[in-house]
């Protein structure tokens, strides 16, 4: 599996750590109460099929990645830096 | 038919002629007081306890492929007790007992081995932790000793003892571990289910849960619609799946685990050992195969089947450990989807919806959890309470903070 890193371009599986759900990104407010911490950390729709999901490019850039990817196929679809979503003002 | 010695010595004088299936071929019925969905160990073993422990007989397993063709069909067969946390060292204790005398209770040779288990360790932290680990399973009533490196050596003279990075101090011995045959732990508990009157329905896929009134009636399926006073969902890697049919959001992330097989060689490793730097964890087979693994590809995977760096990463620790190993051939390599739960402990517990029950959450330790785990989820499908062993189980400890974190490496899915 090769992933494609929109700064380094396609590197092996193994430069990447995989942190998991981009759910991690929708961090809920200290004061969010014990649901809304249960749902971030802990719930999953762990779908068979596309997700997205996080990875970081350990040793190579060090950014964050939003990876879409094919959990049957293993195909990878997509790749995205996280720093460069938060610029477009999407909420992560 | 009851299996025995005498059987098979008149069968073979008869030209075996006389066997029987060993189970039914049933067609469903359109109702049943209770339905497992998943014929895997977890779902069969719960079946048949269902029907010996609690005197149900109306029962029906579901199973959407054939019985024992996922995780039970292929794993690394590791029987242990070797536990740390109140809660898993009960658990776990339980099942080695059932372990024990399942042969006897289901006439069928699972050709459980008890041959030892040992984890070795490499520095002076590990070995303060396996002593207190070997001292907490004393205490849940199991055996456990802790050998130097000379007493290592005694047991596994083939092992790597003179490298330099990663010596050898000890290792801790569970002499009641061991293995077992994996197909025969489904085929015995899916023969006594059967024999109890339970119906073992393949090739039937569940595609929706019925709920009315926020209690289960029944279940879609593709041999159509079947009614049931209650259900159970024991699918494993699948759970996620199966809880979204009754609108539920689990804490369960699935996850590829690889292992590997060698061809048959004549009898070298005796017991089930696994090394303390690096996930890896091997044992021969009774045909002669070194039967052998490690740890997750560490994403997100329904894919059964894995990639070449945790391939590299096994066999690197395999020769780190027992150079010698690096002259047999890998015949076949697999990979399995495994519910990782983000304790690293399982869930067997009531759901929301009246009736409606969930085991799941096995990580990769499920095979050893077999028996205890239909036991438990029997009782509380039959009773409506937790069993004693399993109390600790729960599906809303997540919410609550009550975590069974085995290895305190933290509430990432992948990490245990």
């Amino acid at each position: 599996m090769r992933l494609t890193c929109p700064l380094c371009g396609p590197r092996d599986r193994r430069e990447f750590y995989y942190y998991g759900s981009e759910d991690y990104l929708q961090r809920p407010g200290p004061d969010a109460g014990p649901e809304a911490w249960d749902d971030h950390l802990h719930l999953r729709d762990n779908i068979a099929g596309e997700v997205r999901d996080l990875w970081y490019h350990e040793t190579g850039c060090s950014q964050w990645l939003i990876v879409t990817r094919n959990t049957v196929t293993h195909e990878i679809l997509s790749t995205e830096l996280v720093a460069d979503r938060k610029k477009k003002g999407v909420r992560a | 038919m009851r299996y025995s010695g005498w059987k098979v010595i008149t069968q073979g004088l008869l030209g075996n002629k006389g066997w029987t299936p060993a189970w039914r071929d049933p067609a469903p019925k359109a109702e049943y007081d209770a339905i497992i969905i998943g014929g895997g160990g977890h779902g069969l073993s719960t079946a048949y306890y269902l029907a010996k422990n609690h005197g149900l007989r109306n029962i029906a397993v579901l199973e959407k492929g054939y019985l024992g063709g996922g995780n039970v069909g292929r794993n690394t067969t590791i029987v242990r007790a070797n536990y740390f946390l109140k809660g898993n060292s009960e658990f776990y204790s339980h099942s080695l007992k059932l372990w024990e005398g399942l042969e006897a209770e289901l006439n069928y040779n699972v050709m459980h081995s008890q041959r030892g288990l040992i984890n070795l360790f490499h520095s002076d932290g590990q070995r303060d932790a396996f002593a207190r680990r070997g001292n907490m399973m004393i205490n849940q009533g199991d055996d456990a000793i802790l050998l130097d490196r000379e007493g290592v050596r005694e047991h596994l003279p083939y092992l790597d003892f003179e490298q330099t990075r990663f010596p050898i101090y000890g290792g801790l011995l569970h002499p009641r571990g061991g293995s077992a045959r994996h197909d025969a732990v489904a085929w015995g508990y899916a023969r006594g289910a059967d024999r109890l009157g339970v119906d073992l329905i393949q090739n039937c896929e569940v595609t929706g849960i019925d709920v009315e009134g926020g209690k289960v009636v029944g279940v879609q399926t593709s041999r159509g619609a079947i009614k049931a006073k209650k259900v159970g969902i024991v699918v494993a890697g699948r759970s996620s799946q199966v809880a979204a049919m009754a609108g539920m959001r689990l804490p369960i992330e699935s996850h590829i685990l690889q292992a590997f097989v060698t061809e048959g060689l004549k009898p070298v490793i005796h017991h089930v050992v696994s090394f303390g730097m690096g996930h890896f964890y091997i044992s021969q087979s009774d045909k002669g195969g070194l039967v052998f693994g490690g740890d997750l590809d560490f994403y997100a995977s329904y894919a059964a089947r894995g990639n070449l760096p945790m391939v590299e990463h096994v066999m690197e620790a395999g020769m780190t450990l027992m150079p010698m190993i690096g002259r047999a051939k890998v015949l076949r390599s697999w990979g399995g989807i495994m519910d990782m739960s983000p304790d690293g402990s399982p869930i067997i517990d009531k759901t929301h919806i009246d009736g409606l029950y969930l085991d799941c959450g096995w990580n990769y330790g499920g095979f050893k959890a077999v028996p205890a785990s239909g036991w438990c989820m029997a009782h509380l499908m039959a009773t409506d309470t937790p069993h004693e062993v399993a109390r600790r189980f729960r599906l809303d400890r997540f919410r609550t903070g009550h975590l069974l974190d085995e290895e305190g490496t933290g509430s990432q899915h992948n990490l245990h």
